[in-house]
């Protein structure tokens, strides 16, 4: 049974149709990854999944749970299982590191105040920034705070981790730092859809890479698969482009 | 709570309402209009005088600023009288609020003057202008975008705050209106929420009118709300 | 102007100052008291006219108007409008309280836009990672929107408090024993025009310029560039 289904699901944009039926899946501990141009709609379909962007038609499948997410509480449902870290990192401006990653958690899922604090505590050793707990985020550079976005979305133990462009806002030289605390979560074995342009990173942790454009999926196969012998000619033009450096 | 409404006792006196609401659209209009003279001849002086002029308009702001409408209104009512001169009641309204408007619209005017950039006017000079072409055609625009949704809203309060505080001193503009028809007959709930509502369309009319006049002469997107 | 010399030591008696220093009092409580409770319902109303839903949408609509009308309407009308409507319900209710009442009608509806506007100018962004973690709309604005909002919400609404000194003068009319009202008195008892209202102007000046300046030193204070960390309110964390 795989643990993300997304069955033709569409969305609009007022009457832009920007997701046009995209279908694909992934089992437990994989690791699915969005590529494409710009406006490929590849960052609409994690906000749809997250409830951010409304679903007009077609249906998810998280664990066998189905939901269509046309009521409040199925969104929430969606929303408790999966995590989501932005491109813009969106850490809560006037909190401060350990702040973050413990509102949710002891507000929303009202876990206890202990192992809330050793947990976040744990997250922030994971991603290498135990000595910033108490720091608000314009003392961190942009690596930092994405790396605390990320630790808050773990925070949440989510089923299903959303990766929405976390590198394409950082200096070239804070990239590796976030990649690297990505390919730790992935030994461990973490389901995540990961949009991204760095293709070498894909190429390396993606099971599965799928090709967007224009809101629809183009081609889907292993990493090997597409950059090496992609099928279609769209595929072959955007990898060519892509891959040259 | 036991009151009944009479709104047809209104409804009897509405012509005495309508020339109030005329009066009070005249009166905001002169008072608007002679502050926008002040206004412009203090921002001129504060921008290019020197010191002492610039003191003596920064002192009539600030003074103006801080201090009531009503209290400018009563010490010209009551004060004037004292120096020998007898103007009308209007004219005590008209005068204070025009000094008040003058005021409010020096800072207003002000700040559009600062916002001209010494770019643009230098690229004026540069392409041969003269003077005179180089305020109607760089700086004029340039001003009235900035400062129109201000100066639109400003008339707002002049017409609608300004003017009401006639009332107090015996001007028959709508509110003074509401007053003398409901010292008559006792039904002052019932003119006083017709006049709040001739208040609210009479500022509404004037509103889109503003938006219109700032789209089509200013080229300027007002808010209606 | 000799006149007026000659009633310059009875008009500066102590009695009299007396009486304009209550008076100026009363001014500022009236002012502080609508301001404040009229802030506090505005948050109430912009809350409410931000609520999602077809459902909500005469809710909304209430929301909109209400400050739509009470911005277009006359304080003084406004003022008339609360001293009848409340006498018909209540005979005997204390002038002060129907100026507080009507201050706050008025100050809800002139706050709501600058609350509005302070919660608006919160990026979106920090809204939308708020709803990926499932914090409902209360929590999202308690906890996130508001404390950002803070520093843009401040400045405006103290510079209308202030402004709104002036326009209290207003409700001498209806017989509150404020600043403007014991002016009329004396001037009434005989003191010249120019001498009291002279005087009744200076009383609002020194009330309002300390303040108004106060307030434009809080909003240089509260837009210190980011780099420049002072200790973050944090609300209710």
């Amino acid at each position: 049974m795989p643990h993300l289904a997304v069955n033709d699901v569409r969305a609009k944009y007022g009457s832009l149709e920007v997701l046009k039926g995209i279908n694909f899946s992934i089992e437990k501990g994989e690791i699915a990854a969005l590529v494409g141009p710009s406006g490929s709609g590849k960052s609409t379909v994690l906000r749809a999944l997250m409830g951010l962007t409304p679903i007009t038609g077609g249906e998810v499948d998280i664990a066998g749970e189905t939901m269509n997410y046309s009521s409040a509480k199925e969104v929430r449902a969606a929303r408790d299982r999966m995590a989501v870290v932005f491109q813009q990192y969106n850490l809560f401006q006037n909190m401060t590191v350990m702040q973050n990653l413990t509102l949710a958690p002891l507000k929303i899922k009202k876990w206890d105040k202990s192992e809330v604090m050793t947990e976040a505590r744990r997250l922030l050793g994971l991603v290498g920034l135990s000595d910033k707990a108490d720091a608000y985020s314009d003392q961190l550079s942009g690596g930092q705070q994405q790396r605390v976005a990320l630790a808050r979305a773990l925070a949440l133990k989510p089923q299903i981790l959303l990766l929405d462009e976390v590198t394409s806002a950082l200096d070239p030289e804070l990239v590796n730092e976030v990649l690297d605390a990505i390919r730790k979560l992935a030994d461990e074995g973490m389901t995540m859809v990961i949009v991204s342009h760095e293709m070498a990173f894909v190429r390396e942790v993606a099971d599965k890479v799928v090709f967007m454009d224009a809101g629809q999926i183009i081609e889907a196969g292993t990493p090997a698969e597409l950059f090496d012998t992609p099928k279609t000619d769209r595929a072959r033009d955007f990898f060519s482009k892509i891959l040259r450096h | 709570m036991n009151y009944n409404f009479q709104f047809g006792v209104v409804w009897d006196n509405y012509p005495a309402l309508l020339e109030g609401a005329w009066l009070t659209f005249q009166l905001g209009c002169i008072a608007f209009g002679g502050g926008a003279i002040i206004g412009l001849i203090c921002a001129a002086l504060k921008t290019y005088g020197p010191w002492p002029i610039r003191l003596l308009v920064d002192s009539y702001v600030v003074f103006i600023t801080n201090t009531p409408a009503l209290i400018q209104i009563y010490f010209l009512y009551f004060g004037l009288p004292e120096v020998g001169v007898r103007w009308s009641n209007e004219a005590c309204l008209l005068i204070g609020l025009t000094l008040n408007a003058g005021a409010y619209l020096t800072l207003i005017l002000r700040a559009g003057f600062l916002s001209v950039r010494i770019t643009e006017i230098e690229a004026g000079q540069t392409l041969g202008m003269s003077l005179l072409q180089q305020v109607r055609y760089i700086i004029v625009p340039h001003i009235a975008k900035s400062i129109y949704p201000a100066l639109a809203n400003f008339f707002i309060v002049v017409l609608v705050m300004g003017t009401s505080v006639g009332a107090l001193i015996g001007v028959d503009e709508l509110t003074g209106q509401a007053i003398n028809l409901s010292s008559v007959n006792y039904r002052w709930l019932e003119y006083f929420t017709v006049v709040a509502g001739m208040y609210v369309v009479l500022t509404f009319v004037a509103s889109i009118g503003l938006a219109l006049l700032g789209r089509w002469a200013f080229r300027v997107k007002a808010r209606i709300f | 102007m000799e006149r007026i010399l000659e009633q310059i030591p009875r008009f500066f008696s102590g009695p009299n100052m007396i009486l304009l220093l209550e008076s100026a009092g009363l001014t500022l409580a009236m002012t502080l008291m609508g301001c404040l409770i009229g802030f506090g319902l505005a948050f109430v109303l912009v809350y409410l006219r931000q609520t999602p839903g077809l459902w909500a949408l005469p809710l909304r609509l209430v929301c909109i108007l209400y400050v739509e009308v009470f911005r277009r309407i006359p304080f003084i009308v406004v003022v008339y409008l609360v001293l009848f409507f409340i006498q018909t319900v209540t005979p005997n209710a204390s002038l002060f309280t129907i100026a507080v009442i009507a201050i706050c009608l008025y100050a809800v509806a002139y706050t709501a836009d600058i609350i509005r506007g302070g919660l608006e100018s919160v990026p979106q962004a920090q809204v939308e990672a708020a709803q990926a973690m499932n914090l409902s709309r209360l929590q999202t604005n308690l906890r996130i929107v508001l404390p950002q909002a803070w520093p843009v919400i401040v400045p405006p609404a103290i510079a209308f408090a202030v402004s709104f000194i002036k326009d209290t003068a207003l409700v001498s009319q209806v017989g509150v024993f404020e600043l403007t009202f014991r002016g009329k008195e004396l001037n009434n008892q005989g003191y010249s025009g120019i001498l009291v209202f002279g005087t009744i102007a200076l009383c609002y000046f020194l009330m309002s310029f300390p303040l108004s300046m106060l307030g434009q030193y809080l909003e240089k204070r509260l837009a210190t560039p980011r780099g420049q960390r002072r200790s973050r309110k944090i609300w209710f964390t």
